[in-house]
C-alpha cells in the first residue's frame, strides 16, 4: 500500500495531468489507505451493530428481525441497571484519578537527586498491561493470601472480602483501575507543571499568594490543557473498563460488578451468552453515552481549529 | 517552581522530604512488590503460610525458568511480537499519510474526515465487537495473528491520524512552500521534506502503540483462541489455570507478561512521555 | 451416494474397531480439539491418541488441548471458522445451541451399531431431536466428599437422612470447623448444591421439568428446595468468602481440615490427593435422603466427544469416535482419568471412589441427571446459577431472586 510514495518519473502525458492536478490529487492519494481501513473496520461496523441490535441472533444460525424488543427488553432487565449505574460509579470515581495524579506530580515536582527515577517509577504502573494490574490487585485483596487483610489487621480493621462482597466489588475494581490512571494523570501533571511560567510564579509569590491560593490562581488556570486531556482519557478510560472486570471478577459476585462493555460481552460471546442482538443493543447504548463525550471533545477541538 | 522548591526550605524539610520519597514509592508499588516477593518464593512457604516473610529459600530463578520451560509462555510473547511489531509498522505508516494529508492540504471536507479519525478513536470498541469479529471470521483470519493485526492498525490510525496531523501542523509551513515553488512534486515533498521532520513523531508514538497493542487483551479475546496465536495477555489466563492456585508461579507469569512494555518505557522514556503529553502543554 | 459410501464407511469402522486389527486404512490429518488441560484427563486423552495412531499409522492426527474453561467460550468460534475433525463438549442441552445451527455432525449411525447397545444407558443425553450428536467417553458421579478422619474423631458417621446431615453439621461447626468447602467464583459449584437439594426434596421428575422452563420458578415446591438450603446457610454451614475462590482455591480448606467435606465431581479426588492425602483421610458418601420415600436421582455428568459438521475427515472422525466408546478403550482411558466407563462391556478401575461412584449409579433408581448447566438452556443457566451464588450471600433476596428468573423463564418461553 506504500507504492505511490517512491513516484519515479510516471509517463510524459500523466506527469502533466498529475502536475497540474496533484494539489488536488495529493491529499485523496494519502488519505486513501487509511481511509479504507478505518471505514471497514471502524465506521462501517458500528451502523452494523445498530442494525444487528434490531435482530434476534444467536450468532451461529439465522437471525431474526425483532424491530426494537432488544431495547424494550433492556429496559426491563436488572443486570443492565446494575451495569449502568456501576459504569456510572466508575465514571464518577475515576475522576479521582485527576486530582490524585496532580497530588502526586505536585508532589514529586522538585530537584533533588535521583528525582527523575522516582518520577518513572510512580509513572510505570501505567505501561502495565490492565490484565496484569487486575491479577496484582486481585491477589492483594485475597482474604486468603492477600496483604490487604493483614495491612488492615495492623489498624485493627479488616478482615474484608472486597472482590466477593456485592456492596465493595465495583470500588475495589476501580481502584485497581485508578492505579495506572493517576499515574498518567500524573505524567500529564508533571509535564504541564513544567510549563508553568515561572516569571508569573514570582510575581504571584511577590504579591503575597502561596499555597492553596496560589495553586487554585496561579497555577491551575496554566495547567488547564494539561487537565483537558486527562479528563478526556480518563472518562474514556472509565466507559471502556472491560479488562480488569473481566480478569478481577467476571462481573461478580451475582452479576453485582458488571459495567456495560462487560456485560454486552456476555450476553453474546461468554461462556452462556448466545444473545448478539441483545448485546449488540447495550454496545449502542453505550456508544450513545460516549457519544456525549466525542461531541464535547469535537466541538471544542472545533473551536481551537477555527482559532487556529 | 510550584510548590516552592525544598532547596530553598530549612534543612529539617529537605531531609524529611528525602526520606518521604521511598516511603511513598514503597506504599505506591506495595501491590507490586507482593507479587515481586511471591515470584521468588518456593512453593513450600504456600503451604506452611510464609506468606509476607523472607522467602525460606530464593526460587527466583527456579520460578522464572520454569515460566519458560513447563508452559507455553514463550509461544504467547512471539506472538505478541509478532501481533505488535506489525500493528505499530502498519498504523505509524498510514497515520503519516493521513496525518501529512490532513496536516498541509487544505480542501473540502478536511476538518470532517479528521474528526472522523478522531471520533473513531474515542469510540468504546466494544460496539464494533461483534462486526469485526464476523468480518474476521469470514475472511479466514479468525484465530490468526494476522486478523488481530489488521484490526488493529485500522483502530490505531484513528489516534495515530489525530497525532501525526497534529504534529505535522506545527512544523513550519515555509519549508513546505518554498519546495513547491521549486516544483518538487507533492509526494516527494511528502517522503524527503515532511517525513525527516516527523521522526521524532514517529518514535514518540512508535513506543506508544506497542505498549497500547502489547497490553490489548479485549481484542486479544474476541479474535483469537489457541496457543497458536494468542498475545501474551491472554495467554496468562490459559498460564494461571495451568498452575492453578501455584501463587509464586503465577505472579512470575504475570511479571514476565508485564516486563516487555515495562522495559520499552524505561528504555525510550524521553519518546514515551513526549507522545503521551502531546496537546498537555498548549 | 454419498451416504451409502459414508454408512458404508462407518459400518466397516464398526466391525474393525470391535474386532480389532484395523484393515481400513485411514489417511490424511486428523485433527482432535481436547477440552482439558489437567494432567489426568489429558493423559488419557494422549492415550487414546496413541493407541489410534498405532492402529493407524498413516494417519497424521493433531491434538490440541484448550483449557477447560476457555473452551466454552471457544468452541463457537472453531465450530464456524476452524473447525478441527473431533471436538470435546457436553452432553445434554448444552449441545442444543449447536446442534440448532447445524455446526454437530449428525452420528445417529454409529448408535444404530452394537456401539449403541453398549452405550445404552448415556443414548438419552446424547439424543436431541430424535438423533445423537456425539460419543461420550467417560461419566462421573457428584457425592459428598469427606474427610473420615475429622468424623471419626468427632464420633460421626455419614449421615444418610437429611436430620443426620444436620446434625453431623453441627457437631463439625462446635468443633470449630465448616462443614463445607466451596467457591463460587465461578458459579456452577453453586449449581450442584442446588440440583441435590432439588433431587432430594421433590425428584428426578421434577427438577428435570424445572430445568425444561416447565414449572415457574416462583412455585411453592422450589421455595421448598431453597427452604433447605436455607437451612444449612444459617448454620454457617459454608466457609467465608466462597464468592472470591474457585473450585480449586476452594480445596485447601479440606486438606487443611479448617472443612470437614466438599460436594464435587470425582475429578476432586485427583488433585486431592496430590495435595498429600490419603484414602485414609478422605472418604465419599451419598447426598443423603431428604424427602423420605423419594427414589435416589444423582448427577452424573457425560463428557462427550463431537464431530463438527464441517469436519474435513469425517470418516477418520467417525473412525476414532467408535474406538473411543469401544469397551477396551474405556477401560484403559478411564483408569487414567479416575472416573466411570460409559461402556457397559467396559471395566471399572479398582479405586474406592470410582467403585464407590459406580455402585451409587448403578442403583440410582431415581434418575441420572446431567448437571444444572448442562440440563438447563444456556441462558436459564447463567441466570439461576448468579441467582444460587447470590442467595447463598444474601438468603433474604429470594423473592427477588425467584421473581427474576421466573421472569427469565417467561421470556424463553415467549422466544
Amino acid at each position: 500500500m506504500a507504492a505511490p510514495i517512491t513516484s519515479e518519473p510516471a509517463p510524459p502525458p500523466a506527469r502533466g495531468y498529475w502536475r497540474s492536478n496533484q494539489m488536488r490529487i495529493a491529499p485523496w492519494l494519502f488519505l486513501a489507505p487509511g481511509m479504507v481501513f478505518f471505514a471497514i473496520y471502524v465506521v462501517l461496523p458500528i451502523f452494523q451493530s445498530f442494525h444487528i441490535s434490531l435482530y434476534r441472533w444467536d450468532g451461529l444460525g439465522e437471525a431474526r428481525y425483532i424491530g426494537l424488543q432488544n431495547y424494550e427488553r433492556l429496559l426491563d432487565d436488572p443486570a443492565f441497571y446494575t451495569s449502568l449505574w456501576n459504569n456510572l460509579r466508575w465514571l464518577v470515581l475515576y475522576l479521582l484519578a485527576i486530582p490524585g495524579g496532580l497530588f502526586i506530580a505536585l508532589f514529586l515536582n522538585q530537584q533533588v537527586r535521583g528525582i527523575r527515577l522516582y518520577k518513572s517509577l510512580f509513572f510505570f504502573p501505567f505501561v502495565i498491561s490492565q490484565v496484569v494490574v487486575g491479577l496484582v490487585f486481585a491477589w492483594f485483596y485475597n482474604p486468603s493470601i492477600g496483604l490487604l487483610n493483614p495491612i488492615l489487621g495492623l489498624f485493627g480493621a479488616g478482615p474484608v472480602n472486597i472482590l466477593g462482597n456485592p456492596n465493595t466489588v465495583t470500588y475495589g475494581i476501580i481502584a485497581a483501575g485508578l492505579w495506572p490512571q493517576v499515574a498518567y494523570c500524573m505524567i500529564l501533571y508533571l509535564t504541564g507543571l513544567n510549563a508553568v511560567d515561572p516569571e508569573q510564579v514570582e510575581a504571584a509569590r511577590l504579591d503575597g499568594a502561596k499555597g492553596w491560593k496560589m495553586l487554585w490562581y496561579v497555577i491551575l488556570p496554566q495547567l488547564r490543557p494539561a487537565t483537558f486531556i486527562a479528563v478526556v482519557v480518563t472518562v474514556i478510560g472509565a466507559l471502556r473498563s472491560f479488562d480488569m472486570v473481566s480478569v478481577m471478577t467476571n462481573g461478580g459476585p451475582f452479576g453485582s460488578s458488571r459495567v456495560l462493555a462487560y456485560y454486552m460481552f456476555e450476553v453474546s460471546l461468554s461462556e452462556f451468552g448466545f444473545r448478539m442482538g441483545y448485546g449488540a443493543a447495550i454496545a449502542v447504548v453505550l456508544f450513545l453515552i460516549m457519544m456525549v463525550y466525542i461531541a464535547f471533545f469535537l466541538w471544542r477541538m472545533w473551536r481551537e481549529e477555527r482559532g487556529y | 517552581m510550584f510548590p516552592t522548591p525544598v532547596e530553598r526550605r530549612s534543612a529539617a524539610i529537605q531531609a524529611s522530604y528525602k526520606a518521604l520519597l521511598p516511603i511513598a514509592l514503597m506504599m505506591w508499588l506495595l501491590p507490586l512488590l507482593m507479587v515481586a516477593l511471591f515470584s521468588i518464593k518456593p512453593d513450600a512457604d504456600f503451604t506452611q503460610g510464609n506468606l509476607w516473610g523472607l522467602p525460606s529459600s530464593f526460587a527466583g530463578f527456579e520460578n522464572y525458568t520454569r515460566v519458560f520451560t513447563d508452559s507455553a509462555m514463550p509461544r504467547y510473547l512471539i506472538n505478541s511480537i509478532f501481533i505488535t511489531v506489525p500493528t505499530v509498522i502498519g498504523a505509524v505508516a498510514l497515520s503519516c499519510m493521513t496525518g501529512f494529508a490532513l496536516g498541509v492540504y487544505r480542501f473540502k471536507g478536511n476538518i470532517w474526515i479528521f474528526f472522523m479519525f478522531v471520533a473513531g478513536n474515542f469510540v468504546p470498541f466494544q460496539i464494533l465487537m461483534v462486526p469485526v469479529r464476523d468480518l474476521t471470521v469470514n475472511m479466514g483470519l479468525y484465530d490468526t495473528r494476522m486478523g488481530l493485526v489488521l484490526f488493529h492498525v485500522a483502530f490505531q490510525t484513528g489516534f495515530c491520524t489525530l497525532f501525526m496531523r497534529n504534529f505535522i501542523r506545527a512544523l513550519p509551513r515555509e519549508l513546505i512552500e518554498a519546495a513547491r515553488v521549486e516544483g518538487v512534486s507533492e509526494i516527494r515533498i511528502f517522503w524527503y521534506v515532511v517525513l525527516p521532520l516527523m521522526r521524532p513523531a514517529i518514535a514518540a508514538l512508535s513506543v506508544l502503540i506497542f505498549t497500547f497493542i502489547w497490553n490489548d487483551y479485549f481484542w486479544a479475546v474476541v479474535l483469537t483462541q489457541g496457543v497458536e496465536s494468542q498475545p501474551v495477555t491472554a495467554g496468562i489466563t490459559a498460564f494461571n489455570s495451568q498452575f492453578r492456585a501455584a501463587y509464586h508461579m503465577m505472579s512470575a507469569g504475570s511479571i514476565i507478561a508485564a516486563l516487555p512494555p515495562v522495559m520499552m518505557f524505561f528504555l525510550m522514556q524521553k519518546h514515551f512521555i513526549a507522545g503521551l503529553t502531546l496537546g498537555a502543554v498548549k | 451416494m454419498r451416504f451409502t459410501l459414508k454408512s458404508a464407511a462407518a459400518a466397516l469402522a464398526m466391525t474393525t474397531a470391535l474386532a480389532a486389527p484395523a484393515s481400513a486404512e485411514l489417511t490424511g490429518d486428523l485433527r482432535i480439539f481436547f477440552n482439558d488441560q489437567n494432567p489426568a484427563p489429558r493423559a488419557a486423552m494422549e492415550g487414546m491418541v496413541e493407541r489410534f495412531q498405532e492402529m493407524h499409522p498413516e494417519l497424521n492426527i493433531e491434538l490440541t488441548l484448550i483449557d477447560r474453561e476457555a473452551n466454552k467460550t471457544q468452541i463457537r468460534n472453531y465450530l464456524t471458522a476452524n473447525a478441527p475433525d473431533v471436538n470435546g463438549w457436553y452432553a445434554g442441552n448444552r449441545m442444543r445451541p449447536y446442534v440448532n445451527a447445524g455446526l454437530f455432525e449428525d452420528v445417529s449411525d454409529l448408535w444404530d451399531g452394537p456401539m449403541g447397545e453398549e452405550l445404552a444407558s448415556t443414548r438419552p443425553a446424547l439424543t436431541l431431536d430424535g438423533k445423537q450428536w456425539g460419543v461420550p467417553y467417560t461419566y462421573y458421579q457428584w457425592g459428598i466428599y469427606y474427610r473420615s478422619d475429622i468424623y471419626e474423631e468427632l464420633g460421626l458417621t455419614p449421615a444418610t437422612t437429611w436430620e443426620e446431615e444436620i446434625s453431623n453439621c453441627q457437631a463439625i461447626l462446635d468443633s470449630g470447623r465448616k462443614c463445607y468447602t466451596i467457591g463460587t467464583r465461578f458459579l456452577w459449584t453453586a449449581g450442584g448444591w442446588f440440583d441435590y437439594l432439588n433431587l432430594r426434596t421433590h425428584g428426578y421428575d421434577f427438577h428435570m421439568a424445572l430445568t425444561a422452563n416447565e414449572i415457574p420458578w416462583t412455585d411453592d415446591r422450589v421455595r421448598e428446595t431453597f427452604a433447605n438450603w436455607r437451612t444449612l446457610i444459617d448454620m454457617g454451614a459454608f466457609i467465608d468468602n466462597h464468592t472470591a475462590y474457585t473450585w480449586q482455591e476452594a480445596q485447601p480448606y479440606l486438606v487443611n481440615g479448617q472443612a470437614a467435606a466438599y460436594l464435587m465431581g470425582n475429578f476432586l479426588v485427583e488433585p486431592l490427593r496430590d495435595a498429600g492425602m490419603t484414602d485414609d483421610q478422605l472418604g465419599f458418601y451419598q447426598f443423603p435422603e431428604i424427602t423420605p420415600g423419594i427414589p435416589m436421582a444423582e448427577d452424573a455428568p457425560t463428557d462427550t466427544l463431537h464431530i463438527p459438521a464441517q469436519a474435513q475427515n469425517k470418516e477418520a472422525a467417525r473412525e476414532f469416535l467408535l474406538y473411543v466408546a469401544s469397551a477396551e478403550n474405556q477401560t484403559i482411558a478411564n483408569e487414567v482419568l479416575g472416573q466411570l466407563p460409559v461402556n457397559s462391556n467396559a471395566e471399572v478401575a479398582d479405586d474406592k471412589f470410582i467403585q464407590a461412584g459406580f455402585e451409587m449409579l448403578s442403583n440410582a433408581t431415581g434418575g441420572i441427571a446431567q448437571f444444572f448447566d448442562r440440563d438447563a438452556d444456556a441462558e436459564m443457566a447463567s441466570a439461576a446459577m448468579e441467582g444460587f451464588q447470590e442467595f447463598m450471600v444474601m438468603p433474604d433476596n429470594l423473592d427477588a431472586i425467584l421473581n427474576r428468573l421466573e421472569s427469565v423463564r417467561q421470556r424463553m418461553l415467549e422466544d
